[in-house]
């Protein structure tokens, strides 16, 4: 475990580095994500010593969005003043962008012949 | 001897200690109702460890920032777990090869409508042009969102309110929406959750299947990377074009 976690840290400080060195828009996280993905289809044995931790840690992936939620008491007057144009945007561009980007795909895989509806 | 409760109460809210404490416990409480209501979306978790967060500190009177100090260890923790992302992928990895064609096209689509309806319709009814700048990422994952927001001249903590929101929306609404749709593929329906909300998305699609899960957490890394080359470029236009 702490050797997968130690991987985690390493992958994500590269992605950081690189992120920040050649001033790149992607995030060092997710530059780190696509390392790792390209690390473990490099070394086929890999995954097998990371995947007990990673899926630990994403089962409680909402655990980790709650300390930034909280953040919602400094905003209170604000939200309270414009909460008609926050509740419908955040509302109806949530539904836009689900239906949306599923669509898309829907239509596009079935025009490109592709098996993804079994 | 016996120190007086406040004493020991000011004592402990100057360590980390109690903000990660109480962090862990009111998941953990939000967790189980969640499971007693066999995992209705309305019981979203982080909404009730939000109420149940935000009721604690504001009858104790306890800043944000305070609770932060030691909350903040669970914040760091969404790096690496954006890195772990990787191994779901590698799973799926035969279907991802088959799919990355619709995959990027809706991905585009989806980050460009997450972006434009959001500002367009907030700006249409009244929003401040900080509300505006700060909505604009807001189906991009926290850490991320608030790095985008603060280029973009939206207020950081604000932009963070509007990402968990957005999270927890995307979780309730998901599915009866896609169902509304007619669209039935586990990959299809991940990747349009992840796309829209991020990591509160995945963990629910997680929740449906592992190949759910999968996809949603592919959208939100690319959600993230595309948003945070468009966002900086869009975000002013639209905001200087609606003012």
């Amino acid at each position: 475990m702490l050797q997968a976690l130690a991987t985690l840290l390493v992958f994500q400080t590269i992605g950081e580095v690189l992120s920040y060195a050649l001033a790149l828009p992607i995030p060092g996280p997710v530059l780190g994500m696509a390392l790792l993905l390209a690390y473990l289809l490099l070394n086929v044995r890999a995954v097998d010593a990371l995947r007990p931790t990673c899926v630990e840690l994403l089962k409680h992936l909402s655990l980790l969005f709650v300390p930034a939620g909280v953040g919602v008491m400094l905003h209170v007057a604000r939200i309270v003043d414009e909460w008609v144009p926050i509740v419908v945007a955040l509302l109806a561009s949530t539904a836009l962008a689900i239906a949306v980007t599923a669509l898309v795909i829907h239509w596009t895989s079935r025009w490109l012949g592709d098996g993804n509806a079994q | 001897m016996t120190r007086q409760l406040g004493e020991i109460w000011v004592y402990l809210s100057a360590t980390p200690l109690l903000g990660l404490t109480v962090t862990l416990l009111a998941y953990l409480l939000a967790y189980r109702i969640y499971e007693r209501v066999k995992f209705n979306p309305l019981a979203n978790p982080v909404a009730i460890s939000v109420v149940l967060l935000v009721l604690l500190l504001w009858v104790t009177r306890t800043p944000y920032l305070t609770y932060f100090e030691g909350a903040q260890f669970v914040h760091f923790l969404l790096g690496p777990a954006t890195v772990a992302l990787a191994v779901p992928l590698y799973d799926q990895r035969a279907k991802l090869r088959r799919l990355w064609l619709p995959l990027t096209l809706g991905l585009t689509a989806g980050v460009l409508t997450a972006i434009v309806s959001a500002v367009a319709i907030a700006w249409a009814l009244g929003a401040s042009k900080q509300t505006l700048l700060s909505l604009a990422p807001k189906s991009v994952t926290t850490p991320i969102a608030m790095g985008i927001a603060e280029k973009i001249g939206g207020l950081p903590s604000l932009t963070a309110v509007f990402v968990i929101l957005t999270g927890m929306t995307g979780a309730i609404i998901a599915r009866p929406l896609l169902n509304a749709l007619k669209i039935a593929e586990h990959p299809t329906r991940g990747f349009a959750v992840g796309v829209a909300s991020h990591g509160i998305g995945t963990a629910r699609a997680f929740q449906v299947s592992e190949e759910m899960g999968a996809f949603a957490g592919l959208a939100m890394g690319l959600t993230a990377l595309l948003t945070a080359v468009v966002a900086p470029a869009l975000a002013p236009w639209l905001v200087a074009f609606v003012h």
